[in-house]
C-alpha cells in the first residue's frame, strides 16, 4: 500500500489529446520527496536545455506535495513548476486551497501537461474518468469566472478548478493561475495559456493512506491547536491594520520612490473602515486553522480575495490609497495577473512616458490620472494592444524591445524578474546572497526562518532563544545571541543562515507545507509551527519511510542543487546573480563578489555557481554531472575547485 | 433526580455560519476518525460533515448528515440571508439522490453522523475541536421525562421517533422545552 503518496502521475499530451496514468517510480519519494523535488527531476530528464518554453516539448507539471492530503495540518500547496519564457530558468509556483488535496483524493500526486491543444479546452478529472473536454466556450472568461462555469457545467460544486484568465490565454507573462481566491504568481500562467489549457477540474473520492495513523493524528492535532491559538502562524497582515511598514519603508511607483512618513492614525482609520465595511469573510486553506485571506466585495466590482503585501501593490504603484486596490484587484484578478508583477510593469511603462522615452502617440486615448491610466494599461496589456503587446512580456524584455535607454528604467530585476520594490542604505549580507544566488525569483520565497534584524538588547536576544524551537543546530542560537548590527557578522554564519532559509523553503515546496506555518514565519519569532526538528517525525509517520535530519537535510541539498543543475544547463551564470544595483544605496562590489565565492563554496558549486561532480555525486544526482560534462557545462578542471557540498545539520 | 424520572442527554452542534473559513479541517478530521484502523486515511467524500461552500456567492454552510431520503424534494426554495441567495440544498442534511453528500463512495449507502461514538467517550466531538474559528460549538442538555413503565417508555421512544423523523430533531427538542416550561 501507498503511504502519504498516492503513486501515481498522470500525464496528459494535449497535442495528440493523449491521457495515461502511470506509476510513480518510489525510488523518487525516497530521494525527491514529491512536489517541486520530483517536478525538478522531471524536468531535469525530459525538457533538455534547447527546448524553448514555448515550444511543446516544455512541461507544465501540476504537483500535490508530499503531505498534502495527510491530516498534518496546513499542508495543501499545489506546486507548479514549467520553465519560464521570461527567465528561460525553471519556473516555481504555489497555490494554496484546496485543489492539491482534491488531485490526492483522485489519486494523483501530480498532473504532467506536454503539447498543445489545436483550440482552449480544460481537463477533467473525476478519479479514474480523466477528459480533455472543450473550453472555447469559455474564452475570455474571468479566472472566478470560469471555475463557476465549469463547476455549472459538471453539475458538481465540490469540483475544485484552477483556471488563467485572458492574461494567462493572451500568453502575458504576468499571468496567474488562480484557484478560488488562491494564486499562482511568477510566470506560470503564461505556459498553461501557450498549451491553449483554460483549466484543470478535479474531483476526488478516495482515500488517502498514512502508514502510522495514531502518532501522525496526535502530532497534526497538537500543531493544528498551536496553528491555530498562538499567533506564531498565518499571515498576521490579514487582522494587523498598522501597515507602516510596507508604505514607509518599501519604494513607490516603478520601486523608485520612498515616502518615509506616509502612514498615520487618521489614514489607518480611513483604511480600516474601507476593508471591514466591504469584507464578506477571512477564509483559509484545506485544514488550515488561520484564515489569511480578506474577502472583499467591492462595489461594482467582482468579489476577490487578497493576502499579505498582495493588498499594497496597485495603490503604492500608482501612488493612491487602499480604495484604489480594490477598485482593480477583483478585475486584475479575473484577467488572472500577478498583482506583485503587473502593478510595476504598469508603473514603469508611465515613468518612460514621463521621461520621453515612450510619448503620447504609444498611449492613444489613455486618460489623465492615475487611477484612469492604471486601468488602462491594465486592458492594453491583457489584450496585447499595442504598447500593451511590448509590456506584457514583463519590465526586462519590454525595456529591450522598446530601446532608446529603456534598460535604464528597468532597475529593479534579477534574473529578469521583477522583485519586490525594496531600497536600503546599507548592505545586508544574507539579503545578498538570497537575493542574488535565489532560484525562485523573489526573497519571499528564500527568506524565513532566520529573523530579519538583530534584537537591540541580550535580555531580548536571550528571551527569543530560549523559546526557540526551529534552528535545526545550536549554532543559530549563538549566531543571534552575539549578533547586534546587522551588518555586522561573519561570512561564514551568513552562509548557514542563507541555507537554513533556503532549505525550508525547499522542504515545503516538496511537502506542500504552507510558508505562513513553516518557511516563512519564523523569522519573526512567535513559536512556528513546523521545522527541521517535527517535520522528519511527520513525513516518517505519514509515509512510513524513516527520515531524520540528516536525511531530510540533504534531501534539501539534493532538490536545491538538482533546480541548480536544470538552470545551469539553460545558462544560468555568476553574472546573473546580482541583486538590483540600487537595492541597497552602499554598494561593495569587492567585498559581494567575495562572500559569492564563499557561498558558492560552502554550497559545493564552483566559481562560475555550477555544482561540482563531486557535490553532485555525494547527493545521488551522477546523473546530472554526466550529463552537465557531456554538454561542457562541467569540465573534469572547472568541476574540481570546489569542495564538498556544506556539511549537513546536526 | 427524582426515581422514577429518566434524564436523556441530547448532543447538539451548533454552527455559525458567519464564522467557517471553508477550511474543512472538520471533514478531514471526521473521514480519519471512522477510518478503519482509525485515522488510516483521510476522505472527505467519507465524512459526515460536509461544508457546502461557493466562493463566489461567498456561502460557507456545514452540515451534519441527518437521515436518508429516498426522493429528492421538488419545488425547492431559496433564501436570502444577508442579501445572498442560498438553496434549501445548502442547509440540508439529508443523503439525497440530488447530490452525493453523505454517500459511501465505495458502498453507495448514506452515512450519519454518530457523534463520534466512542469508548471512552470524547470530550467532544471531533470536528467541534478542529473547527479553530469557532463555527462549530458542542451543546450537551439534559432532557429529564418522567417515566412510568419500561414498555411505555419504549412506546414513546417510538413515538419520538417518528416525530423526530418527520420533523427533525431541532424542532421536536424545542417543542418538548416549551411544553415543559408549561406554555
Ligand atoms: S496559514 Fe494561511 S495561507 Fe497558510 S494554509 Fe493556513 S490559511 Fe492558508
Ligand atoms: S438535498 Fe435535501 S433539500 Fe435538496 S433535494 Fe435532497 S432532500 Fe431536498
Ligand atoms: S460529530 Fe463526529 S461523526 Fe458527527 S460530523 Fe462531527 S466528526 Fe463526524
Ligand atoms: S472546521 Fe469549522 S471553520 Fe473549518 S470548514 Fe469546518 S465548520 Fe468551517
Amino acid at each position: 500500500m501507498k503511504y502519504a503518496e498516492t503513486g501515481f502521475s498522470l500525464e496528459i499530451d494535449l497535442s495528440l489529446g493523449r491521457i495515461e496514468k502511470v506509476e510513480a517510480d518510489p525510488r523518487d519519494t525516497a530521494l525527491y520527496l514529491g512536489g517541486q523535488g520530483i517536478a525538478a527531476k522531471i524536468l531535469f530528464e525530459r525538457v533538455p536545455p534547447e527546448v524553448d518554453p514555448f515550444s511543446p516539448d516544455n512541461l507544465l507539471i501540476f504537483s500535490a506535495g508530499l503531505l498534502v492530503g495527510t491530516a498534518a495540518p496546513s499542508a495543501n500547496r499545489t506546486v507548479v513548476n514549467t520553465l519560464s519564457p521570461q527567465t528561460n530558468l525553471m519556473s516555481h509556483s504555489l497555490f494554496g486551497g484546496f485543489f492539491g488535496p482534491e488531485l490526492k483524493f483522485a489519486g494523483y500526486d501530480r498532473i504532467i501537461i506536454r503539447g498543445k491543444a489545436p483550440d482552449l479546452v480544460y481537463l477533467y478529472i473525476h478519479n479514474d474518468q480523466v477528459e480533455i473536454r472543450d473550453a472555447t466556450h469559455l474564452r475570455g472568461k474571468g479566472t472566478t469566472e470560469t471555475q463557476d462555469l465549469v463547476k455549472q457545467e459538471l453539475k458538481d460544486q465540490r469540483v475544485q478548478v484552477a483556471a488563467i484568465g485572458l492574461a494567462g490565454e493572451n500568453r502575458v507573462y504576468m499571468a496567474s493561475i488562480d484557484h478560488n481566491h488562491a494564486s499562482a504568481s511568477r510566470g506560470v500562467g503564461v505556459i498553461m495559456g501557450d498549451k491553449r489549457l483554460k483549466a484543470i477540474a478535479v474531483r476526488g473520492t478516495r482515500d488517502l493512506n498514512v502508514a502510522r495513523p495514531a502518532e501522525l493524528f496526535e502530532l497534526a492535532q497538537a500543531l493544528h491547536k498551536k496553528i491555530g491559538e498562538g499567533d506564531g502562524n498565518g499571515d498576521w497582515m490579514a487582522v494587523d491594520e498598522d501597515d507602516s511598514f510596507h508604505h514607509n519603508h518599501f519604494a513607490w511607483g516603478n520601486a523608485r520612490t520612498r515616502r518615509k512618513h506616509f502612514w498615520s492614525d487618521e489614514l489607518q482609520q480611513r483604511w480600516t473602515k474601507w476593508k471591514y465595511d466591504h469584507m464578506d469573510r477571512q477564509t483559509g486553506c484545506f485544514n488550515c486553522a488561520k484564515k489569511c485571506r480578506n474577502v472583499i466585495n467591492w462595489p461594482g466590482r467582482p468579489r476577490f480575495g487578497y493576502k499579505c503585501f498582495g493588498k499594497d501593490t496597485y495603490h503604492m504603484a500608482a501612488f493612491l490609497e487602499l480604495d484604489f486596490t480594490y477598485e482593480i484587484l477583483g478585475v486584475a484578478q479575473e484577467y488572472g495577473l500577478d498583482s506583485y508583477s503587473t502593478p510595476q510593469v504598469i508603473a514603469f511603462a508611465l515613468e518612460l512616458l514621463e521621461a520621453g522615452i515612450l510619448t503620447d502617440k504609444d498611449f492613444p486615448e489613455m486618460p489623465a490620472d492615475s487611477r484612469g491610466r492604471f486601468f488602462y494599461l491594465l486592458e492594453k496589456i491583457v489584450r496585447r494592444e499595442g504598447i500593451g503587446d511590448i509590456l506584457a512580456d514583463s519590465v526586462s524584455h519590454a525595456a529591450k524591445r522598446i530601446g532608446k535607454g529603456a534598460e535604464a528604467f528597468d532597475h529593479n530585476t534579477t534574473k529578469k524578474f521583477e522583485q519586490l520594490p525594496i531600497k536600503l542604505g546599507k548592505l545586508n549580507p544574507a539579503y545578498f546572497l538570497m537575493i542574488a544566488t535565489g532560484e525562485k525569483m523573489s526573497i519571499t520565497q528564500i527568506e524565513g526562518s532566520f529573523p530579519q534584524d538583530p534584537l537591540p538588547t541580550q535580555e531580548e536576544r536571550e528571551a527569543f532563544v530560549s523559546k526557540w524551537e526551529a534552528p535545526p543546530d545550536e549554532k543559530f542560537k549563538k549566531y543571534f545571541l552575539d549578533w547586534k548590527k546587522r551588518d555586522d557578522i561573519s561570512d561564514e554564519a551568513t552562509c548557514e543562515i542563507v541555507d537554513w532559509n533556503e532549505a525550508m523553503h525547499y522542504i515545503d515546496d516538496s511537502t506542500g507545507l504552507c510558508g505562513f506555518v513553516s518557511s516563512f514565519r519564523g523569522q519573526f519569532g512567535g513559536g512556528v509551527a513546523y521545522h527541521m526538528n517535527n517535520i522528519p517525525q511527520m513525513i516518517s509517520h505519514a509515509t512510513g519511510m524513516e527520515v531524520d535530519k540528516d536525511r531530510l537535510w540533504k534531501t534539501f541539498q539534493r532538490i536545491r542543487t538538482l533546480v541548480r543543475a536544470v538552470n545551469v544547463r539553460r545558462g544560468l551564470r555568476r553574472k546573473d546573480e546580482r541583486p538590483p544595483e540600487d537595492h541597497w544605496a552602499v554598494r561593495d562590489e569587492r567585498y559581494e563578489q567575495e562572500l559569492l565565492s564563499k557561498y558558492y563554496a560552502f554550497k559545493g558549486w564552483n566559481s562560475e555557481g555550477i555544482p561540482t561532480r563531486q557535490t553532485l555525486e555525494a547527493l545521488d544526482l551522477g546523473y546530472a554531472a554526466d550529463d552537465l560534462e557531456r554538454r561542457a557545462i562541467l569540465t573534469a578542471a572547472a568541476g574540481g575547485v570546489a569542495g564538498e557540498p556544506a556539511a549537513t545539520a546536526k | 433526580m427524582r426515581a422514577g424520572n429518566s434524564a436523556k442527554t441530547v448532543k447538539e452542534i451548533r454552527i455559525d455560519i458567519e464564522k467557517c473559513t471553508g477550511c474543512r479541517a472538520c471533514e478531514m478530521a471526521c473521514s480519519a476518525f471512522h477510518a478503519k484502523p482509525r485515522y488510516s486515511s483521510v476522505n472527505p467524500a467519507r465524512s459526515r460533515i460536509r461544508v457546502v461552500t461557493d466562493e463566489i456567492n461567498d456561502e460557507y454552510v456545514p452540515v451534519r448528515a441527518g437521515n436518508h431520503t429516498r426522493t429528492e424534494c421538488d419545488g425547492r426554495h431559496f433564501y436570502q440571508l444577508n442579501g445572498k441567495q442560498y438553496g434549501e440544498c445548502s442547509f440540508c442534511r439529508a443523503a439525497c439522490p440530488s447530490r452525493d453528500f453523505f454517500i459511501e463512495p465505495d458502498s453507495g449507502l448514506p452515512l450519519k453522523c454518530d457523534m463520534c461514538e466512542d469508548e471512552p467517550p470524547l470530550a467532544e466531538p471531533l470536528c467541534v475541536t478542529v473547527c479553530q474559528p469557532g463555527c462549530l460549538t458542542y451543546e450537551e442538555r439534559r432532557l429529564e421525562a418522567e417515566i412510568n413503565e419500561p414498555e411505555e417508555r419504549e412506546a414513546m421512544e417510538n413515538g419520538l421517533q417518528s416525530l423526530v423523523n418527520q420533523h427533525g430533531i431541532e424542532a421536536v427538542i424545542d417543542n418538548l422545552k416549551r411544553l415543559s416550561k408549561g406554555q
